[in-house]
């Protein structure tokens, strides 16, 4: 049985208040100036790049984004370099050494930072490793695994080196906006970005707010 | 010069046999447990204090003797454990043979004590909180333990040694090296004196013994309840509440089976009053719980003693027994007070078991490992009756006893509810209110808590009459306080002083100079800066349950303010989201700010983390627990300021250590192996 | 203004009450939703989230636990009371391993669903990422310790309702923690049966059902699509919560 505690509001006026509350939660803290096509960059941290496939789910609207936007940096792009921008958009939790310098260097970089899907925002399902201790995580991989030749755990000055746990980017560095979702829906990361874009309070419907 | 306290046990101090380590013999549990059934009886909400017979006995609580209870009282095994993981000095592991515990309060750790604990685990080789592989002995901190009038202290299998220094140290870690029952250990190690550097009010003119009492014999209990009423005194404990009104609210309840409990569980950092009072006023404060049975109708009593203070036990059950012996406690009491009168003998106020013993309030005692003396024929000619006259005014004689229950480890037991959830055996987790524990407390039944110091001015008040306590005070807080002063000050100790008294006359009493702050009212209370110290003791200004703690201009306050947020994590019950997690937050913080990573978003976050706990907590702890930062923050900022690695953002965690095990387990130490911070 | 008797006023709208009845029971009780997670109607009041606090003579009170009384004024709905839940709520999100992606009770979780009608968008503190014990030794149940909120309903039904006190609380602060009394101190062992309240009483998914052939049913894991489970297209506030009572069969 499923208790039901109907408001004597409508759905709709409660769809309202709950997109009002949203607003004001993400009231910009630091806005765009409008008109003027914005630069825009994009990174997969620790992630499985799952949000930016749901960026392209926003499907023929990437026509009208492009019209407000241009693409600095981004795995889409295949810009390696990143130039000054005013969004840059995380996806993806800290785990290792260079997602820690690709997060400060997207920080150093643009006005308005933004964590994308769950990974980034609480550190997600790479952050179930955080229930092991990272000798566990490595032996198991390089050592113990089943199939392995060369076993030993990797010393190659190449790679970068895995922190003791994986971290949510606002544990590194400050963080503008939120949108949580693995992944956020297309819709909502079309609501979120256009709002932000033109300078209009972010407001997610109960169907677009969700953590899974 | 040392005196004893009478009763001090000279058995069950020393180590168990090395034969009970790490497994006890059944037949031992056994027997523990029959012997605590027989004490105690078989009613389930004993069942914290059979666990403590157990721990006290093996010096964990064995899986065996958690069974035997399941199987003889109505309780399961997973409220034991429950318990035992609730309660700090309780454990499902052997703790060492020798268990050596520092008090951890900011004023042990002003003088020394986190060095004599690492020379103290060097000389033993001991790691902090673990047991030494051959169970001989193991080495931790715990709260503070009421002695900071003579810290640093420590408490070694429940006793109390104060006064510590290297030199003390070193000879503890060789009377346990060479197993010196605790008995042999020398006794002037567990002196712990009273220090009372100023009697006011209450604590002065004591020559008749229990006049209050014999008031209520002879003017019955409307008429003392209203001298107590008139009398305007309110609650010592710290929230002020009006003494004699929730005694009218217990008196005028319906429900039978009234419970008077006394609070003795003084576990806010820096207070000791009650230690003092309980060694050496012991017969005034129970006088004083009589006198409230009397008026209220209670027929059982309880005495919560915090388990640091068990080396008080003995000494105060020896003056429960005299008290019976004498008709002051147990069946008809009224009556036997009579008969007590008649036959001539002396009603013993012993205004306590001290100054019977001829010790004097400003006398040491011995905390444990004592011999006992017979102090209780050893009445003093100077004191006369007061239970003569008109004994046929008396309500009626009334029949009521005291027992004692131990506490166990744990501050917020102090909170009266979460202290009659411990005296029902369970966790100390405070109630909900409504009810009232003056409706439904213990068990159910009307229950009515007050502070030692509360009932002892009650029982003075009833021998004076309520304008003798107007006397002194302001209109809002009638009579006097006693303090327990610590800290960067000539002179510690016990201090009853008028309310109305301001900080700066108490510094110059106890010998304080340049002071940089003052903390009123243990961790929870008040932090003062040298420009507040025209404030006033009482409950309109400065209300305090008793502790005032004194930081000279040398001190970083930082440091205050560390040791009291670990304090607020490791008593926190948990119970509710804010003070459970926000407390953690707020300690993590705070280390953060000490390690020098800190930013000022941090600072804010600080803030809004101590309002969210202050406003949201279920109980007075959480509400109490951020006070000490919020008001550093705004009245010492540049402790927090001149440690600042960035006005704005910095990470939460130490990045390049965060390396630290992938470094190792590769074994690179290139420059792409680190991260700045 | 007039006080009407067996009344009091939750955001400016009159609700009334029995005697007896808490601010949450007579909310409730008009249809009027106050964010909640420890409460449950068939269990005493407990007041331990604290995510159902309300403003009542300018303090903060939990209002699962505070009697009703006539011409009470109750604030509720307001922005610094949904902030305080918000900051209640990421507590409970960083304090624990809330995985929502891997968790078979996303979609149908009471601690999402209030996060999502409170607007909490991010978990805003540094996460504790705790490790604790998973329990698989029961048949058909399975104990998560990571997404457990210390809510104690199943302590309460399991006591209350149960007669069993197959759980209890042990620890205390932030080492509080659920146990479960059985001579091992598994579930395997315990007297829990799938019959029994404490079984289904779970705002999370730290005590979930396991999944077996057959079995079908919207508490059933990831039987249920994305898109129509209870949380999926409406709040909390109009579905309600999902941990109920076993109805007699």
């Amino acid at each position: 049985m499923v208790a039901t505690h109907t408001h004597d509001a409508t759905g709709a006026t409660e769809a309202t208040s709950d997109a009002i509350t949203n607003a004001e939660r993400q009231a910009p803290s630091r806005t765009l100036p409008p008109a003027k096509k914005l630069r825009v960059a994009t990174a997969s941290l620790a992630g499985c790049f799952g949000c930016h496939m749901s960026l392209l789910d926003i499907d023929e609207r990437l026509i009208d984004l492009i019209e407000l936007v241009d693409f600095d940096r981004t795995p889409i792009t295949d810009i390696k370099h990143l130039g000054d921008c005013d969004l840059g958009i995380i996806e993806g939790g800290v785990a290792n050494a260079e997602n820690v310098e690709v997060l400060r260097g997207f920080r150093r970089h643009c006005r308005i930072l933004v964590a994308l899907g769950a990974c980034a925002v609480n550190g997600g399902i790479p952050a179930m490793r955080n229930g092991f201790a990272l000798s566990e995580c490595l032996e198991e991989a390089f050592i113990d695994g089943i199939g392995l030749y060369n076993r030993g755990i990797p010393n190659d000055p190449e790679l970068p080196l895995l922190l003791s746990q994986v971290h949510p980017i606002h544990e590194i560095v400050k963080v503008d906006y939120c949108l949580p979702g693995c992944p956020p829906s297309g819709d909502a990361i079309w609501a979120f970005l256009t709002a932000l874009l033109q300078g209009r309070p972010i407001a997610l419907s109960d169907k677009q707010l969700h953590y899974d | 010069m040392h005196q004893v306290i009478p009763g001090a046990p000279a058995t069950g101090l020393g180590p168990a046999a090395p034969s009970d380590r790490p497994d006890p013999a059944p037949a031992r549990i056994a027997q523990v447990v029959e012997r605590s059934l027989a004490r105690l009886g078989r009613r389930p909400e004993q069942v914290l204090q059979h666990l403590i017979a157990l721990q006290q006995a093996f010096s964990f609580v064995p899986e065996a003797g958690i069974r035997a209870l399941t199987e003889r009282l109505d309780v399961t095994r997973a409220q034991c454990l429950a318990a035992i993981d609730f309660y700090a000095f309780l454990h499902r592991t052997p703790r060492g043979q020798y268990n050596i515990l520092l008090s951890d309060n900011i004023t042990d750790r002003m003088l020394g004590s986190q060095r004599l604990m690492q020379l103290l685990c060097e000389r033993l080789g001991v790691d902090p909180g673990v047991p030494r592989a051959d169970g001989r002995v193991s080495v931790d901190v715990t709260s503070c333990t009421g002695m900071c009038d003579q810290a640093p202290a420590l408490l070694v299998n429940g006793f109390a040694i104060t006064r510590l220094d290297e030199d003390r140290m070193r000879h503890i870690a060789a009377l346990v090296d060479t197993r010196v029952p605790l008995q042999h250990w020398p006794q002037d190690y567990f002196a712990v004196s009273n220090h009372v550097q100023r009697s006011g009010l209450l604590l002065r003119d004591l020559e008749v013994r229990d006049a209050g009492l014999s008031a209520l014999f002879e003017r019955g209990g409307d008429a003392v309840l209203a001298e107590i009423e008139r009398s305007g005194l309110r609650g010592r404990g710290g929230a002020g509440f009006t003494t004699a009104l929730k005694w009218r609210f217990c008196r005028e309840t319906g429900q039978p089976q009234k419970v008077v409990v006394c609070n003795a569980d003084e576990g806010e950092p820096g207070t000791f009053k009650d230690r003092v009072l309980l060694t050496a006023y012991a017969d005034l404060v129970i006088e004083g719980m009589t006198l409230c049975a009397g008026i209220v109708g209670a027929r059982e009593g309880f005495i919560y003693l915090r388990g640091e203070y068990r080396y008080l036990l003995e000494h105060l059950e020896a003056v429960l027994q005299r008290r019976r012996e004498l008709g002051l406690l147990g069946k008809q009491i009224g009556a036997s007070a009579r008969t007590a009168l008649r036959s001539g003998l002396s009603v013993g106020r012993g205004t306590d078991a001290g100054i019977n013993a001829g010790i004097g309030p400003d006398m040491d005692v011995i905390s444990g490992a004592a011999q006992t003396g017979d102090q209780t024929s050893n009445q003093t000619s100077n004191q006369t009756s007061a239970v003569r006259g008109r004994l046929d005014a008396v309500d009626g004689p009334f029949d009521f006893d005291i027992q004692i229950h131990l506490g166990a480890g744990a501050y917020i037991c102090g909170e009266e509810s979460a202290l009659i959830e411990s005296l029902e055996g369970k966790r100390g987790v405070t109630r909900k209110r409504p009810p009232f524990p003056v409706t439904a407390g213990y068990l159910n039944r009307p229950t009515l808590v007050n502070n030692v110091e509360t009932f002892l001015a009650a029982a003075r008040v009833a021998e004076h009459g309520g304008y003798w306590l107007r006397s002194e005070g302001t209109d809002l807080s009638a009579g006097s306080k006693i303090l327990s002063v610590s800290g960067d000050c000539a002179l510690p100790g016990v201090y009853e002083v008028p309310f109305g008294t301001s900080v700066r006359e108490l510094l110059d009493l106890c010998g304080a100079q340049s002071v940089q702050a003052v903390q009123v009212s243990g961790a929870a209370g008040s932090t003062l800066s040298a420009e507040e110290l025209d404030r006033v003791l009482a409950f309109e200004d400065l209300p305090t349950a008793g502790a005032f703690m004194v930081f000279g201009q040398q001190r970083d306050l930082l440091e205050m303010v560390r040791n009291f947020a670990g304090f607020f994590v490791h008593e926190s019950c948990g119970f509710c989201t804010p003070c459970r997690v926000g407390g953690v937050l707020l300690r993590d913080l705070i280390e953060k700010v000490a390690s020098g990573r800190a930013s000022a978003h941090d600072l804010e976050e600080m803030r809004r983390i101590g309002d969210l706990m202050r406003r949201a907590s279920h109980c007075g702890l959480g509400h109490t627990a951020p006070n000490h930062l919020l008001q550093t923050l705004e009245k010492f900022p540049w402790i927090y300021q001149t440690r600042l690695a960035s006005a704005e953002y910095t990470p939460a965690f130490d990045l390049d250590a965060a390396l630290a095990e992938a470094r190792r387990l590769s074994g690179r130490d290139d420059p792409g192996a680190h991260l700045a911070s | 203004m007039a006080i009407v008797e067996g009344r009091f006023r939750l955001d400016g709208v009159e609700i009334p009450f029995q005697p007896g009845q808490t601010i949450m029971d007579a909310a409730l009780a008009a249809a009027v939703y106050i964010p909640h997670l420890c409460h449950h109607p068939a269990l005493l009041p407990h007041g331990s989230c604290r995510v159902c606090v309300v403003r009542v003579n300018g303090r903060e009170v939990s209002s699962c636990t505070t009697p009703a009384t006539a011409g009470l004024e109750v604030e509720s709905e307001t922005e610094a009371l949904r902030a305080l839940r918000v900051a209640i709520l990421q507590m409970l999100f960083v304090e624990g391993n809330h995985v929502c992606p891997a968790c078979e009770r996303t979609g149908a979780c009471e601690l999402q669903a209030v996060a999502y009608h409170c607007g909490m968008l991010e978990p805003h503190f540094t996460h504790f990422f705790p490790r604790r014990e998973l329990d698989a030794s029961h048949p058909d149940l399975v104990l998560d310790l990571n997404r457990c909120i210390l809510c104690e309903r199943c302590v309460r039904a399991s006591r209350d309702l149960d007669r069993k006190r197959v759980f209890a609380v042990a620890g205390r602060g932030l080492d509080s923690h659920l146990i479960v009394d059985s001579p091992t101190g598994r579930l395997g062992d315990s007297r829990l049966e799938l019959t029994d309240q404490a079984a289904h009483i779970c705002p999370v998914g730290a005590i979930l059902l396991r999944q077996r052939a057959g079995d079908v049913g919207e508490r059933h894991g990831f039987r249920v699509p994305i898109g129509e489970r209870p949380y999926d297209r409406e709040s909390i506030s109009r579905v309600g919560d999902v941990a109920t009572l076993v109805e007699e069969s």
